[in-house]
């Protein structure tokens, strides 16, 4: 056998396996999705079965996807999604804008570590929730108590994550760039940035993941659009069947942001 | 690329880290004409590194005077760049713009800096290597793309702390070799230092044995061998042993006086003359 039929063989069998891998992986990815849908399917028709609970047949998967036209055509998906990605996306550059400063100091400063540890671990246990009623008393009913809620639950993986960052930072590089002339903007920019761009990344992918969650619950009150405002609607107006379309388009549209930063993880890791 | 030297003038230097802690030298004098090879060996812990940050201004002596050039040295500059011991890439960084990346800071545009920093990769033969990733590169290659990062600076001066102790024994040879050829080409001072008596027989044009604690300058020896130097050259040999005996007699003599006074710097056995320490 010559060597170059040799390499074609390893090129094709590396290429089948390639696909051989992928492809699992989608029928895996198919396979989840099913298996959750039977066990809800199988739930609700086991609890509906109850002729008392018979009602609850509406939670079921089959309403649902039933409800996705109408919920679709009637703009209330997109309309929800708009003004709950709105403040989700304010309250997240609240966070970043306020948490990687907090979290650069942090990482740099071993006194500013020593005082804020203790009353920052005391406010981070707290269920951003628990901000509502002082949100309320600020911002009113309105779509800015709930960007205050989702920047005060994103605030603190970010600081953390910067910090951790920032101590995992080679103290050489700033010697070395300071060795070539850098100034302080260029140490920011040109080092530090670029060094924790990883570390601040991970902190904003957990900080999605929390202020996500606590998106829904914080429209549930006092306002008028978003993905909570539209759960509590359906629930008021007893259309089990869009409270649960709702859901999944709540847990859909969080599993694609998380795998947007995925991505950007990616695409700005340096680390070998 | 050329590159002039620098007159070092380094007079009555002392250093102590904190108000408390002891002198970690005390009484250096060096001076070095333009272009000159400084290499400063001695035991670890005595101050070799410390007294090359205070040069290279990324750290203020305690007092004494430190001139380059008649200017007292105020802080960090391209014209006197410092190599560690680790290359400390930027790992975000390409080859390309790890060497690039002084001059970046200097002002310098994406276009205006290409050329010399081409010239510098050049330099230490890394040319199909500039579009890489740090990461991806060994530790020779580390430390070469390292060297023609401070080298695209074109310094006056170069401070090289234990700058091959790291490598393998080939690389660290075809290093040695290199930097002195490169530093005799472009004119530029050397000051490094090392635990290596080899290293110092190959690459000074003086060696400084320092020893003590607080470290001292004992001796000044002018290593005055043709280039290239070869290891097994019997007159390489002959000096390294001479170095070594020396090196070994100052730190006997260090003991023996219980770490106390001894004549600072001055202490020369350029000749072969050996003095009475004091
Ligand atoms: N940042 C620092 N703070 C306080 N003391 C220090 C500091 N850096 C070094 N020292 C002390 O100063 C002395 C000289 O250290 P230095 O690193 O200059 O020695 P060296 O000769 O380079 O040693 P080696 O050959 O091991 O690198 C040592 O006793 C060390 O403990
Ligand atoms: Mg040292």
């Amino acid at each position: 056998m010559s060597g170059a039929t040799q390499t074609m063989q390893a090129n094709e069998s590396n290429t089948s396996m390639m696909f051989k891998s992928t492809g699992r992986e989608l029928v895996n990815f198919v396979a989840g999705l099913l298996i959750l849908f039977v066990v809800w399917y199988l739930g609700i028709e086991w609890i509906a079965s109850d002729p008392d609970k018979a009602n609850f047949a509406d939670f079921g998967p089959i309403p649902a996807f039933n409800a996705f036209p109408w919920l679709w055509e009637d703009g209330i998906i997109q309309d929800a999604v708009t003004a709950s990605g709105y403040r989700l996306g304010v309250g997240l550059l609240i966070a970043i804008a306020i948490g990687v400063p907090i979290g650069i100091v942090m990482g740099t400063s071993k006194r500013f570590r020593e005082y804020s540890n203790a009353p920052f671990q005391l406010m981070r246990m707290v269920s951003p929730m628990s901000w509502e009623p002082i949100a309320v008393l600020a911002f009113g009913l309105a779509g800015a108590t709930v960007i205050f809620l989702v920047a005060i639950a994103a605030v603190w993986p970010i600081i953390f994550a910067t910090a951790a960052g920032l101590a995992k930072v080679d103290p050489a590089w700033f010697k070395v760039a300071r060795n070539l002339g850098a100034s302080r903007w260029h140490m920011l920019t040109q080092i530090i940035i670029p060094a924790i761009a990883y570390d601040v990344l991970t902190g904003v992918r957990l900080a999605l993941g929390v202020a996500w969650i606590v998106l829904v619950p914080a429209e549930f009150l006092g306002v008028s659009e978003g993905l909570g405002y539209a759960v509590q609607d359906a629930k008021e107006s007893l259309s089990y069947d869009s409270l649960m379309a709702m859901i999944l388009v709540i847990g859909t549209v969080g599993y694609l942001l998380d795998g947007l930063c995925v991505l950007a993880l990616k695409r700005y890791s340096w680390h070998k | 690329m050329s590159i002039r030297g620098v007159h070092l003038d380094i007079e009555n230097l002392i250093h102590r880290y904190t108000p408390k802690s002891p002198l970690t030298f005390d009484g250096v004098r060096i001076e070095a004409k333009p272009g000159e090879s400084l290499v400063i060996i001695g035991r670890s812990g005595c101050g070799k590194s410390t007294l090359l940050h205070i040069i290279a201004g990324l750290l203020k002596a305690s007092g004494g005077k430190l001139r380059l050039d008649n200017e007292e040295v105020k802080g960090p500059s391209s014209r006197w760049v410092m190599m560690f011991q680790a290359p400390h890439l930027f790992p975000w960084m390409t080859v390309e713009r790890n060497v690039g990346v002084g001059l970046h800071f200097a002002g310098w545009s994406k276009d205006k800096l290409r050329d010399r920093v081409a010239e510098a990769i050049s330099l230490v033969s890394l040319d199909d290597y500039a579009q890489n990733n740090v990461q991806d590169l060994s530790g020779g290659q580390q430390q070469r793309v390292a060297l023609a990062r401070s080298l695209v600076m074109e310094p006056e001066m170069l401070l090289l702390d234990e700058p091959f102790s790291a490598l393998d024994a080939f690389t660290r040879a075809a290093l040695q070799r290199d930097v002195r050829s490169i530093s005799k080409e472009l004119g530029f001072n050397l000051v490094m230092v090392t635990h290596d008596i080899d290293e110092a027989v190959l690459m000074a044009d003086r060696a400084l044995v320092m020893a003590g604690s607080p470290g001292k300058i004992m001796h000044d020896i002018s290593v005055d061998l043709p280039d290239p130097r070869n290891r097994e050259d019997p007159e390489v040999q002959k000096m390294r042993r001479y170095l070594m005996d020396t090196f070994e007699e100052a730190v006997a003599l260090q003991k023996g006086n219980g770490g106390t006074q001894t004549k600072v710097g001055s202490l020369s056995r350029m000749n072969g003359i050996s003095e009475p320490a004091g």
